[in-house]
């Protein structure tokens, strides 16, 4: 039984992403920035290389919370600070699924209010990759069901 | 807002929730069409922000500029067949350590006028080599 009380955990997320779920991301979001899906570029401006978009994990925390709500509609604001790049490896032998980044997502009912009838809660989300924040100040408000 | 970029985005971030797939299970749920995820505002503000970084104009060093940071706040959700307005603001600039921080702010309003969602980016650039800094 979920709930929705405050100090309710969330269940938690583990999302392994690879150089394909990148390369998607970039087509469905038109961000076709080259340290997306080029390890030469991504090189030269200081990370290991090809990196995840900020917004594509960002998209999982948000995932998190409206997978936990069942309703990709709750979400009344989301905010969250880009504090490290998630490297994601390149394919292995060809094959794409092998490795990946590991994400691991939790988070927390920090507090619950109702305003004008209907109840909010604020969610404060963690995201960690590689035994690190990767996304700072990762809050969610959201309409709580019932 | 098209169904099928909707559909796109939805897949891509591993959204599978149907009333961001399916018409009548988004009807059915109350909603006019299919729903997009709360993060898809992101992609229609941000070419128009890169628009506004890339002209000489504003000033800013786009090679090298970095997000930082990212929020969204919804009066409602984005849905298919929507037809967006945003408008864009500079809501703040700083500079710290070397480098340049710029907020912008996308107001988003749907064909009746009516405040569907605010996106706010936040940009890092830095503000080194910069003709005349002393």
């Amino acid at each position: 039984m979920t709930s929705f009380e405050q100090g309710a955990e969330l269940p938690p997320l583990r999302v392994t992403l690879t150089r394909t779920d990148v390369v998607r991301y970039a087509g469905a979001s038109g961000d076709f920035n080259p340290i997306h899906w080029s390890d030469r570029v991504a090189q030269q401006v200081g990370l290991p290389g090809v990196v995840a978009h900020g917004m594509l994990t960002m998209a999982h925390a948000g995932r998190l919370v409206t997978g936990w709500l069942g309703d990709p509609g709750a979400i009344r604001s989301f905010g969250v600070r880009f504090t490290r790049p998630v490297p994601v490896p390149d394919v292995v032998d060809g094959v794409d699924d092998a490795e990946g980044a590991v994400v691991e997502l939790s988070g927390t009912l920090k507090s619950v209010e109702t305003v004008d009838g209907v109840r909010t809660g604020k969610v404060d989300i963690k995201c960690v990759f590689d035994g690190k924040t990767v996304l700072g100040r990762a809050t969610a408000v959201v309409t709580l069901p019932g | 807002m098209s169904r099928e970029k909707i559909r796109e985005f939805a897949t891509a971030v591993g959204e599978r929730n149907p009333v961001c797939h399916d018409v009548s299970a988004a009807q059915a749920a109350g909603h006019p069409d299919l729903i997009a995820p709360p993060t898809f505002p992101v992609v229609f503000t941000m070419p128009r922000i890169e628009e506004m970084l890339r002209d000489p104009e504003l000033g800013w060093r786009f090679e090298g500029t970095v997000h930082g940071g990212q929020s969204i706040e919804f009066r409602r959700p984005v849905h298919a067949g929507d037809e967006l307005v945003c408008t864009i603001e500079i809501a703040g600039f700083s500079s710290r350590a070397g480098t340049n921080m710029l907020t912008l702010k996308c107001a988003c309003t749907d064909s009746a006028g009516e405040a569907v969602c605010e996106v706010e980016a936040l940009l890092l650039s830095p503000a080194a080599a910069e003709a005349g800094a002393s």
